[in-house]
């Protein structure tokens, strides 16, 4: 059964090859097989089982959608009725939301089974997903690597085959970067196409929730359920949501990939080069024409992105005072022990280092110099992309420097780790769609293809991707020992 | 005040809007639930929740706006204020800081009959806090957060005022006004106008502006006017003590009547503001801005300046009908039942009415004697029907009852009486009997007159016409 995709598995469901509860019996027992890769930091069986009784009800009346019946899991960074939201955080672990986010109300509607909460970086701060207080997840591929982050347990779990498609957030490459790093396939979609109502904020202006699957076939139905307009989201919008499946197969003939000639500077590692250059001669026998563009700024959004991000999580972090909600520290012995001892004591060191920075970033006196400044290149940045997007049909690249590294490896140093972005991070602030695709592999370690699109060009690009795998089968190979 | 000083007064007033729910989330506004049971997910704060503006706010921020001929931005923007207090929610206020939806207007305000304009900087759209409750907690707080939310507006004012009175004038103008445009209810027991006022010193003569200490949370004119007296003089004192006054935020003490210091400029937050991220620019388009003007009321200052035309009315009694809209309406509503006794409508209301219902602790909205009833009172006085004298017992009986004027006056037999015969053989009668006071009025003592005339209203019960009666007599005395 986790061999097959989204269709497959409804297709099954209907033709009563296997129910609801058989499927999701079936995926809580590859979860708990594997507990050993800590993609989960919730596995919620009970309700899960509920809830594939009441598909199972459904599909026999008829009437049911496409998801109906087939297990997804949430990162855990979107609220979830009645089951622990963590977001990866000691500060978070006792919260039980009592109210759904909009994204989990879609897959309640859509009769969807939730098996659990992924694991992911404590506030979807990290790419590595060691920065969680429920310990690091291991990439299934090597599982002494990491598997990239923030929505590393989202990535391993897809890889793994512990759930057929899950949901995943992007501020900096939190979708793509695990989804390259663990072989699979991962939309963050256009900023505003996902409600983030109940998605626990890191950057709000950067954060975008998105599907993460084997496929871009599968990702377009999970994208389907998730978009839409919300007014609980003031900066969701109003837009009709298209239909992401009908267009899968279109041709791409005359397609223009543009790529950026600072994606491929001299200091890109040539196996990495030679996997991208080898996807794109893939694209060109499709019909595809490639020219170089130029991105001048491209260098600076790294700097920018963690003043803007900072600067955002610095505020939107205050709400953990430990006086409604969360950890508390034991008998405080005033107001301002109990707000410092029990932010001191849930936070962790990545989330603490990225409050300071961004509460100096606002200070009075650096305002100007520093969050200024960064809004300023963000528009200097998006510029870059509208140009280079006027000539082209969608920018193609490497989605990581390097294929997944060690666990430990980098965790000493918070500049390499940042780094791991450096692909990523730029899309975010110009709040357009990417998606990564697997594309190779080196050493045995999977390979990311960046496509980058448009503003509200998802179609477009589960296209692109979907076509290419018609003619390649990188997205359908397994892990050992998950097969 | 020492007269080689002057003060330099500017007032920070957050009304609060008074919309049905709460600024960025869908939960009532209404005072005095039990706590936290008008608090959603939103204004709690929890994890995941998000702002969504409500368009009745704006609109208000709008209607104020034009309301003092100000500058409405087209683009203006809300910006987190950050600083953690265990009632503010989030760890940060949305509020707007570099981008406000009104700027730069004024309002004029009179004092000892001279008209001023007071500058008003800017007004800004942002949520209450919500309150600690330090009571009946045994040494711990309770939070409640059913304020929390609540949409305000902060209206700034310059720096223009240079007294107390000057500014409670300014503080009442804005307080009449803002009920008038039924954006705020002006309740101040329940926090819905509350002042800030920033108070400084200098030299007189000096351009230049002395140190100003900030006076947070005054709500009520009175404690407005103590407190900046108060002020101006500690610092005048610390100054001519050879001190020097600090920049810093100070509380008012009513209990104690003085002002103390809360935090310095030192201690002072560095709120960190920034654009939010949650919620959009607000844009507000030329045809919201014809929309709303078409349906503003008639202001205070203009409606005024119509009674006094239309009415033919004295400054001071328009000023008193125009204080609220309430009244005014009233007041017309009586010049019109009444059929144009607009004299004697404004005489009544700014009276005995005012007087009566100042003594019941009531509203006009409240009183007992509608202006249909008023009028009908009214009405009689005019044709004559009864005396001024009887109109004093018949207003006592519409208050207390649900008579009508003419039903009381027909119960109490209260007609005055207008057969001049029957007047004559009273008079007669009266001179007959009181031999002095007659001779002595005619040997000049006009103020004999005046015991005749008490006997004569004695015998009519007071239903004869004063005038009719002194004429009659004199006519009589006379031959």
């Amino acid at each position: 059964m986790h061999k097959k995709n989204l269709s497959e598995l409804a297709a099954g469901l209907r033709s009563k090859e296997f129910s609801s509860v058989e499927l999701t019996q079936f995926f809580l027992g590859r979860i708990s097989q594997h507990q050993d890769l800590n993609a989960f930091i919730t596995v919620s069986a009970e309700s899960a089982l509920q809830q594939a009784q009441a598909a199972d009800q459904l599909l026999a009346a008829g009437n049911a959608g496409p998801l109906a019946g087939i297990p997804i899991a949430q990162k855990d960074i979107f609220c979830t009725l009645g089951a622990k939201t963590s977001c990866g955080s000691k500060m978070l672990d006792n919260f039980i939301a009592p109210y759904n986010a909009t994204v989990v109300e879609h897959f309640n509607s859509a009769g969807a089974v939730m098996l659990g909460k992924l694991n992911m970086d404590e506030f979807a701060m990290g790419s590595s997903n060691e920065n969680s207080f429920y310990g690091p997840v291991r990439n299934p591929w090597a599982t002494d690597c990491v598997p990239g982050g923030s929505s590393g347990g989202s990535a391993a779990a897809v890889a793994a085959r512990l759930a057929p498609a899950v949901t995943g957030t992007d501020t900096g490459g939190s979708i793509r970067q695990p989804a390259a790093l663990c072989g699979i396939t991962g939309l963050k979609p256009t900023y505003g196409r996902v409600s983030r109502y109940g998605m626990i904020a890191y950057a709000s202006s950067l954060d975008q929730g998105g599907p993460m699957a084997r496929s871009a076939e599968d990702a377009a139905l999970l994208l389907q359920t998730m978009a839409g307009f919300d007014l609980k989201d003031s900066t969701s919008v109003d837009q009709a949501v298209p239909d992401y499946s009908t267009g899968l197969n279109d041709s791409l003939q005359g397609l223009k990939i543009g790529l950026p000639k600072q994606f491929f500077s001299a200091e890109l590692d040539s196996q990495m080069a030679a996997t991208i250059q080898a996807a794109i001669a893939e694209y060109q026998k499709l019909g595809a024409e490639v020219k170089e563009v130029d991105m001048p700024n491209l260098n600076l959004a790294i700097p920018a992105y963690y003043v803007i991000a900072s600067a955002e999580c610095s505020s939107n972090l205050s709400r953990y005072d430990g006086v409604r909600f969360g950890y508390r520290c034991k008998n405080p012995a005033d107001l301002t022990d109990l707000y410092t001892r029990s932010r001191g004591e849930a936070f962790g060191a990545e989330v603490k280092r990225r409050i300071l920075m961004g509460t100096y970033a606002l200070s009075a006196g650096y305002y100007d110099a520093y969050y200024l400044k960064a809004q300023q290149v963000r528009r200097l940045i998006s510029d870059d992309f509208k140009r280079a997007l006027s000539e082209v049909d969608v920018l193609m690249g490497p989605v990581t420097p390097s294929t997944a590294f060690k666990i430990g490896e980098k965790t000493s140093d918070p500049i390499q780790m940042y780094l791991e972005d450096i692909y990523t991070i730029a899309i975010n602030l110009a709040g357009l769609p990417a998606m990564s695709i697997p594309a190779g592999f080196i050493d045995g370690k999977p390979v990311g293809l960046h496509v980058i699109g448009n503003y509200f060009s998802e179609a477009k690009l589960l296209n692109v991707g979907h076509r290419y795998q018609q003619v390649t089968d990188w997205h359908q190979q397994a892990p050992k020992g998950f097969e | 005040m020492n007269s080689q000083w002057e003060a330099v007064i500017g007032l920070e007033i957050h009304t609060q809007l008074s919309t049905k729910s709460k600024i960025f989330s869908g939960a009532a506004t209404a005072y005095g639930a039990e706590p936290n049971t008008q608090a959603c997910a939103v204004d709690l704060g929890l994890p995941g929740v998000l702002p969504v503006l409500n368009k009745d706010a704006v609109r208000r921020a709008v209607t104020f706006g034009l309301a003092i001929d100000a500058e409405i931005a087209p683009h203006s923007v809300f910006a987190r204020k950050n600083y953690f207090y265990p009632d503010l929610p989030k760890g940060y206020q949305i509020s707007q800081f570099e981008l406000p939806i009104v700027g730069n207007g004024h309002l004029d305000i009179e004092v000892d009959g001279e008209t001023k304009r007071i500058g008003i900087t800017r007004a800004h759209l942002e949520e209450d806090a919500g309150k600690s409750l330090h009571e009946d907690f045994h040494g711990l707080t309770g939070i409640d957060l059913n304020r929390a939310g609540t949409p305000l507006l902060e209206i700034v004012s310059e720096p223009d005022m240079r007294s107390a009175k000057e500014a409670v004038a300014y503080m009442r103008k804005l307080h009449e006004l803002v009920r008038y445009l039924e954006i705020c209810d002006g309740n101040m027991q329940e926090g819905s106008f509350r002042c800030d006022a920033n108070v400084s010193v200098r030299p007189k003569g000096q351009k230049e502006f002395g140190t100003r200490a900030e006076i947070k949370n005054i709500n009520s004119f009175k404690f407005v006017e103590k407190a900046i007296n108060h002020e101006i003089e500690r610092q005048i004192d610390v100054i001519e003590g050879g001190g020097k006054v600090v920049q810093e935020t100070r509380l008012y003490d009513a209990n104690k009547d003085e002002t103390r210091s809360m935090r310095s400029k030192e201690e002072a937050n560095d709120y960190r503001y920034f654009p939010d991220p949650d919620l959009l620019p607000v844009l507000i388009e030329d045809s919201l801005k014809d929309e709303v003007r078409a349906t503003l009321p008639e202001l205070p200052d203009a409606k005024k300046q119509r009674f006094i035309d239309q009415y033919a009315l004295d400054n001071e009694s328009a000023t008193t009908l125009t204080s609220s809209r309430e009244l005014a309406d009233f007041y017309e509503t009586v010049v019109k039942a009444s059929g144009g006794e607009a004299k004697l409508a404004s005489n009544w209301l700014t009276g005995d009415v005012l007087g009566a219902l100042n003594k019941a602790g009531l509203e006009i909205s409240d009183c007992p004697v509608n202006a249909g009833r008023l009028a009908g009172l009214i009405k009689r006085i005019a044709d004559n029907t009864i005396s001024g004298k009887t109109a004093k017992q018949v207003f006592d009986k519409l208050w207390n009852g649900s008579d009508s004027a003419d039903e009381i006056i027909e119960k109490e037999g209260l007609v005055q009486i207008t057969d001049t015969g029957a007047i004559e053989a009273i008079v007669d009668k009266v001179i007959t009997a009181n031999p002095v006071p007659v001779e002595q009025y005619r040997a000049g003592k006009d103020k004999a007159l005046m015991a005749l005339v008490g006997q004569i209203m004695k015998e009519t019960q007071g239903k004869a016409n004063p005038g009719e009666v002194n004429k009659m007599l004199i006519a009589k005395l006379k031959n």
